[in-house]
């Protein structure tokens, strides 16, 4: 490792950090707010759930380099614009999430569904106040995969010219020096644990439910 | 009053769920749909709040239709136990007793206000109210069940197999709640079971579905123990339904014999007398040629248990033993069932009457109850005699029970 290099570097690569933390997380959560009320439809009506999980398979296969290129010509944005990396990585999101989403509420207890139903809930209400936060746990785990996904994926924009952390495996290849794709690799590590961190504490204080011993007392 | 007109259901594929049904539930009375699996009993009882729509026909509640009402609407004014409870997992028990409350818009304070005295009246300890349903057993579970059913103080409670899910004894104990309960509330309950006994045990009015969606009988229990409508009830009602329709007769006067009692105390004392075989011989009367069982009586009156003559040897202590607990006890207003139970579950064969108190009255034998039944039978034939006839036929008849209470 030469940490000099680093050191001289470093105002450079913290903002290449910011840059990814922004450009994997926004998408991470725009899509599952997207993937919410798709999934919440696919689960409803059944013959919609098979072309739904069918497209987002598909989305999913696009490679994201072809994404990447393809974005500003649909969307009118510049190449360089980090628009088309949001884009790209909140389709990718909602094509993991909306499988997650519509499994996680299909698999609501039916007692509990019925029980919602049979007390006079409308169907909106029953979707917001009693089978996603009873998803809850499902959803989070799917996310989890979601998140540390993007966060991957954001470092190929690198090959576009969209500044992040992905800019240190270019410079590494081109220099033929291994202490750029080293600090990469750890920092892009060291966000997906973060975020798995945020995502894993939020699913378990919005389910107090589930940590029964504390609850208990 | 609900009332099914005509109510037919008829899935996609032919199947009769419910084939054209006319059939009207009293308000304020404990109704229980009982049936074999698959006749549609499910099925009529979520018609009620529209959870299922009939495929032909109208049910309406106080002669509206209930499909002039909004479904959600409908639902929040008619309680609904299910089977699996189906609590909220994510909401305390509080918090699930309050969901009608809430959705018709009460604040949050109040209607766990309202839900903390629910909690109180299905018999749950105030300790429970934060809990979460994964923390209660499944018969705390039934009872939040109930309570959450009640909380917006519908005048009509749908319970569909509600205690079929809880182990016999909870069971038992949930059944006689729900007697207590709608004594005190007087709600109009729709009780679905495949259980005749819960049926027979809770219902003022008993449906018999049959295979197909259809109704075989409409009927009172007594009614239906006595009086089949066709071989299907007479079957489904069970073969000791003979035995069993004699929960609803009323035992009345029996005539009672005065057993021989022993003083629980000098009994006692007696035998811890060491060595003085004369006096323990004269409480006990071992070998005496005395009837084989004596009753023991406490100081205040109330039944012991049996003691053994034939089992006695002089001058030996008095043990545990030697007194038999076993038989029910007659209590004032008790069946002929009850009566017939306590002669034959007691050791010397006859069944043991006390007061409400608890004090004895007497003892009858099992002949004196079937003479009671053989009454009970002919009064029910003879339309001018009201209720058994009593007769004396023993000479050493003491008392009666009716005249005791």
């Amino acid at each position: 490792m030469n940490w000099d290099w680093l050191a001289r570097n470093a105002s450079e690569i913290i903002s290449w950090t910011l840059a990814h933390v922004l450009l994997s997380g926004v998408p991470t959560v725009v899509g599952l707010a997207l993937s919410i009320p798709l999934g919440a439809l696919a689960s409803r009506y059944r013959w919609a759930y098979p072309p739904t999980v069918t497209i987002a398979g598909l989305l999913y296969t696009i490679p994201s380099i072809a994404l990447f290129v393809l974005l500003p010509g649909i969307l009118g944005t510049g190449i360089l614009d980090p628009i088309n990396v949001i884009v790209a990585l909140t389709l990718y999101t909602v094509a993991l999430m909306v499988r997650t989403v519509a499994d996680a509420l299909t698999a609501v207890p039916p007692d509990v569904r019925q029980a919602a139903v049979a007390m006079g809930y409308r169907p909106l209400r029953r979707l917001i106040t009693v089978e996603l936060p009873v998803a809850i746990p499902v959803i989070g785990a799917g996310l989890r995969v979601a998140a540390v996904s993007n966060v991957s994926l954001v470092a190929v924009a690198a090959l576009i010219g969209v500044p992040q952390l992905g800019q240190l495996f270019t410079q590494g290849q081109q220099l033929d020096f291994y202490t750029p794709i080293v600090a990469g690799i750890v920092l892009c590590a060291a966000i997906a644990v973060i975020f798995d961190a945020i995502i894993l504490s939020t699913v378990k204080l919005a389910t107090p439910w589930r940590r029964l011993g504390r609850a208990a007392a | 009053m609900i009332s099914f007109r005509s109510v037919g259901k008829t899935y996609p594929g032919g199947t009769h769920a419910v084939a054209g049904i006319d059939l009207d539930i009293p308000a304020g009375k404990l109704t229980v749909f009982v049936g074999p699996s698959g006749c549609g009993k499910t099925t009529c009882l979520r018609m009620i709040n529209r959870m299922v729509e009939p495929s032909t026909g109208t049910v309406a509640i106080d002669g509206v239709d209930v499909r002039d009402t909004h479904a959600a609407q409908l639902r929040r004014g008619i309680g609904y136990v299910l089977q699996n409870v189906g609590l909220f997992p994510h909401r305390t028990v509080l918090d699930n007793i309050a969901t009608v409350p809430v959705l018709n818009g009460v604040g949050r304070r109040r209607a766990r206000a309202r839900a903390a005295e629910l909690l109180e009246r299905v018999g749950l300890s105030p300790e429970v109210a934060r809990r979460y349903p994964a923390q209660l057993s499944g018969g705390q579970q039934q009872r939040v069940g109930v309570a959450r059913a009640l909380a917006a103080d519908p005048p009509i409670l749908l319970m569909d197999e509600p205690f079929s899910a809880v182990d016999p004894v909870v069971r038992a104990q949930l059944q006689d709640e729900m007697v207590r309960l709608q004594a005190e509330l007087g709600k109009t309950v729709v009780f679905v079971t495949h259980d005749i006994d819960e049926a027979l045990h809770l219902g003022d009015l008993i449906v018999v579905f049959a295979p197909g969606g259809r109704i075989a009988q409409v009927a009172e229990p007594a009614t239906l123990l006595a009086a089949p409508a066709d071989d299907f009830v007479a079957d489904f009602v069970g073969h000791d339904r003979g035995y069993r329709a004699l929960s609803f007769a009323d035992a009345g006067p029996l005539p009672m014999v005065q057993a021989p009692t022993v003083d629980f105390a000098s009994a006692v004392a007696a035998a811890h007398a060491d060595g003085q075989v004369g006096e323990y011989d004269d409480v006990l009367g071992a070998g005496r040629g005395l009837p084989r069982w004596a009753l023991l009586v406490d100081d205040r009156g109330h039944p012991q248990g049996w003691l053994d003559r034939a089992g006695l040897v002089a001058g030996r202590p008095l043990t545990r033993d030697d007194i038999r607990l076993g038989g029910t006890l007659i209590r004032p207003g008790g069946s002929l069932r009850s009566a017939l139970d306590a002669s034959l579950s007691s050791p010397s064969g006859a069944g043991v009457a006390v007061d409400a108190d608890g004090r004895l009255i007497g003892t009858v034998s099992a002949q004196a109850v079937l003479a009671a039944i053989e009454r009970s039978r002919a009064a029910a034939a003879s339309p001018e005699a009201e209720g058994p006839v009593v007769g004396f036929a023993d000479s050493d008849t003491v008392r009666a029970v009716g005249e005791a209470r």
